[in-house]
């Protein structure tokens, strides 16, 4: 079964062009003949000359990031973009959520829904439609809300995953903060998972793993690239009978958001390595998991500086939240293990009730997928995705700052001139304000 | 791609306008190697192939036949607009571009704004119309002009209501360079305050540049390119002060300071020309920087304004010592462009909305008030056609607001805001 990636703005086409590229590498590296084929089924489409073309498609309102991306990828050699699998304008959104929510996407969804309905044609099955986007411009925030609600009313019973990147807290966007308030209220309707990536945190991982020096906007998407990928490659499920499983979004949805007012997913993987540094070093399975189960019990998103001194609570304790602050409680989890000895790992570690709320018992809130096939060159690779309390404080910032700004009415001409009332503005803080309190009262 | 028209009012902005000109072909030239008519080019130019009967311009992606700009000229004086067009950019601006007047407006707004302003309303709006009409997706008009005299001061505000008229949609920047206090023309802060009550009215955004900063500036190059520390020597060539490379030879006495107002306009506008890892657009620009109408009023600053021989550069550091409103800690936007100005390895443009521009208004107010108390020079703006003593009260009275807004917002400067308190969700 296959997915149909849906690339909005700068952002999305960026990400999305690195995202293709690894997984197509990852597909065709060495002699893994079942693996490839199903990881190539899933994200390609192979013409009568064999070639492999990305079941995607690229929207922004400005043309240069498309044009860039489309010919990086038929630069590769390996795999290309469809040709007319793209759609862009001569003008942006301006970084104006209202600017891309009621005129772009309005005027242009006709056009963005028959590219996608192409491509899904195009599949023999479709597993379900991935929207990446990022939630702090215009366009892949206003428009890719508008796409993703256009999608849902013509798919009603497709997988809707969203993949978001969230800017650094601060120097992208001003009002950064209304236009994701905004997208994630929306989304929260329609999408059937949210899956996030933070700007500062990939930024750590790019600084203090990877040890690049100058970190560009290229390095932060090859990380999510590579999270991503780790992802959504092929994989053994309990429920697959030994066969790599053909529903990704579906075992993914089921296993994660079962409940409509928690939708947020987090990422984190280990190792990350420079790959200068990867024939020099040893993995083993209880090490990384160990150390996985840490990052997600003291919330840190990366192997370095974790907090080894929560845990959490005991027994008798767990009725009441006594839970000290930075213990992070989670509803659900998926552990995706990837590479060799990979059926000799020990997961009990994440089976704990301990980690999770209590309204779900460990064999429902704990998910294990496994791949024998080593991922991107890493010998070994672990991927937690996690929908826990991980993201509440970043969630709870965003929503605090824009509040701030919304009090002193600042930048809400804006908004007003495109057709968002202040109204609006209210419904989506209030929106958040309870996906907030939901996530608080997990532990 | 979009493409933005330039409109020059006045001796100012027409001398501004021609280093603009000089200096974006120098820019291009420099990066556009073969030839071609490009996107980037496309964005201020439009290519004519002079052999076809109705001078049709070419698509983007062909070879580069006859470069116009897309600009409009305007001046009540024939000089500067003559010597343009005797001079090596001649070929840049056809007739239809030009709209020009013999006696000048002799510094006095009411001329340029009333009685100008209604002579050629429809010959204006004609010019704009047209030039709008070559441009396949036109995001913003570019309008320059100095505040002090009569005609960039009256007409160049004229110009502005009617810009947001005819084309309300498209995004109106305007470039306003305003006197010094020793500036030769003693009206000029009339003018300058019945000219800023049409900027804070009509304009999306303003870039209000001073003469006496341009002086400062040029001086503080003068004397680093002939004293300065011994082995730091400057590259004279590559100053923002320089023309070297345009096709204009010999600099004249204000070139060093319009070549730094070109500059600028280059600068902002490169983002949307060039490629880059983090595109900004123009009409990014008003959305991230005005979070109210009225308070559009944006400093620049640049920087290198001269490239140093053996230059080690610093990892930019962006200081948290900038007090900030409350609400908006951390108010920045970003936009990163892959291509640097010519004889630069990297340049910095910052935009900031920032309450220090009241300062420059206060002034302002102050020489306003000197003169009217008296009610020096006033008949001669009364006599004009349509213009009233009201002009004035309401102008002075648009400028105060303005200035008593900011001075608001300084008032929280230092003083610990609380955040305001959250929606409460009943569990």
């Amino acid at each position: 079964m296959s997915i149909v990636t849906v690339q909005l703005g700068q952002c999305g086409n960026q990400v999305g062009h690195e995202l293709f590229d690894i997984i197509c590498s990852d597909a065709l590296e060495g002699q893994r003949k079942v693996y490839s084929t199903a990881s190539c089924e899933r994200f390609f489409h192979q013409t009568t000359h064999g070639d492999l073309v990305a079941r995607a498609v690229l929207i922004d309102m400005e043309p240069k990031v498309i044009n860039q991306s489309i010919s990086r990828a038929a630069k590769s050699g390996r795999w290309r973009y469809g040709e007319s699998s793209h759609f862009s304008q001569k003008q942006g959104s301006g970084n104006n959520w209202a600017n891309g929510y009621c005129v772009h996407g309005p005027r242009h969804s006709a056009v963005v829904e028959e590219l996608v309905r192409r491509e899904v044609e195009r599949c023999d099955r479709l597993a379900g439609l991935m929207a990446m986007m990022s939630v702090a411009g215009g366009t892949g925030s206003g428009v890719g809300t508008y796409a993703t609600q256009c999608l849902r009313d013509i798919y009603p019973k497709s997988f809707i995953l969203n993949h978001l990147t969230w800017p650094y807290r601060t120097g992208e966007v001003i009002v950064q903060n209304y236009n994701s308030v905004l997208t994630l209220a929306h989304l929260y309707q329609l999408s059937d998972a949210i899956l996030v990536h933070e700007n500062d945190t990939v930024h750590r991982i790019c600084s203090q793993l990877l040890n690049i020096k100058h970190i560009s906007f290229g390095d932060v998407n090859g990380v999510i690239a590579h999270q991503l990928g780790s992802i959504l490659q092929p994989a053994l499920t309990a429920d697959s009978h030994g066969v790599y499983s053909r529903n990704p979004l579906g075992d993914l949805v089921s296993g994660l958001t079962c409940h409509p007012e928690y939708k947020l997913l987090s990422v984190c993987t280990i190792p990350q390595m420079p790959s200068s540094s990867m024939a020099y070093s040893t993995f083993s399975w209880p090490s990384l998991l160990k150390h996985l189960r840490q990052m997600l019990i003291s919330n840190t998103k990366m192997e370095e500086g974790i907090d080894w001194q929560v845990c959490p609570p005991a027994g008798s304790e767990r009725a009441r939240s006594f839970t000290g602050p930075s213990f992070n409680t989670s509803l659900a989890n998926l552990l995706i293990l990837r590479g060799k000895e990979v059926y000799s790992a020990e997961t009990d570690g994440f089976e704990d009730p301990a980690l999770h709320t209590s309204w779900l018992s460990s064999e429902e809130a704990f998910n294990l997928w496994k791949s024998p096939v080593p991922f991107n060159k890493y010998e070994k690779c672990a991927t937690l995705v996690s929908n826990s309390q991980a993201l509440l404080r970043p969630l709870d910032n965003m929503v605090g700052k824009a509040w701030n700004m919304f009090a002193s009415r600042a930048y809400i001409h804006q908004y007003v001139k495109f057709g968002i009332s202040e109204e609006d503005f209210l419904d989506s803080f209030t929106s958040l304000e309870q996906v907030i309190s939901s996530y608080s009262q997990l532990s | 791609m979009t493409q933005s028209v330039v409109v020059q009012v006045g001796q100012c902005g027409n001398q501004v306008g021609c280093r603009f000109w000089d200096l974006a072909l120098r820019e291009h030239a420099h990066v556009n190697k073969k030839g071609l008519y490009d996107e980037a080019l496309s964005s201020f130019f439009r290519n004519v192939d002079s052999r076809e009967s109705d001078g049709g311009a070419h698509v983007v992606g062909g070879r580069i036949q006859h470069l116009k700009a897309r600009a409009v000229l305007v001046d009540m004086e024939e000089g500067v607009v003559n010597e343009i067009l005797q001079g090596p950019l001649r070929e840049m601006f056809d007739s239809t571009q030009l709209l020009t007047d013999v006696s000048g407006s002799g510094n006095n707004w009411a001329v340029g704004h009333m009685m100008y302003g209604s002579a050629y309303r429809e010959q204006i709006v004609d010019k704009l119309r047209k030039a709008a009409e070559h441009c396949d997706c036109l995001q913003c008009f570019f309008l320059i002009h100095s505040m002090g005299g009569g005609t960039g001061s009256g007409l160049g505000t004229r110009v502005l209501s009617l810009l947001e008229e005819e084309f309300p949609e498209v995004c109106r920047i305007v470039t306003s360079i305003y006197p010094s206090a020793e500036d030769d023309v003693i009206t000029s802060p009339y003018n300058s305050v019945l000219a800023m009550r049409e900027l804070t009215e009509h304009a999306d955004c303003v870039l209000p540049v001073e003469n006496q900063s341009l002086v400062d500036i040029v001086d503080k190059i003068k004397h680093m390119s002939h004293g300065g520390k011994p082995g730091s020597a400057i590259k004279r060539d590559s100053t923002i002060i320089s023309g070297q490379g345009g096709l204009s030879g010999a600099e004249k006495p204000f070139d060093a300071m319009n070549n730094i107002v070109a500059n600028l306009l280059l600068n902002i506008t490169s983002s949307a020309r060039f490629e880059g890892s983090l595109n900004m657009d123009l009409n990014e620009i008003a959305m991230n920087l005005v979070p109210f109408p009225r308070l559009h009023y944006l400093v620049p600053s640049l920087t290198p304004l001269y490239t140093l021989a053996d230059v080690s550069v610093p990892t930019r550091r962006l200081k948290p010592l900038l007090p900030f409103v409350s609400w908006n800690q951390e108010g920045w936007k970003t936009g990163l462009c892959s291509v640097p100005p010519v004889g630069h390895s990297h340049a910095l443009l910052a935009l900031a909305n920032n309450t220090c521009v009241k300062l420059t208004f206060m002034e302002l107010r102050e020489r306003f008030i000197k003169l009217y108390r008296k009610k020096a020079h006033l008949h001669h703006y009364l006599h004009v056609d349509g213009m009233e003593q009201s002009c004035f009260s309401e102008a002075i009275s648009s400028l105060s607001s303005l200035i008593e807004e900011y001075q608001h917002l300084d008032a929280t400067k230092g003083t610990l805001v609380p955040d305001a308190p959250r929606l409460r969700i009943a569990r």
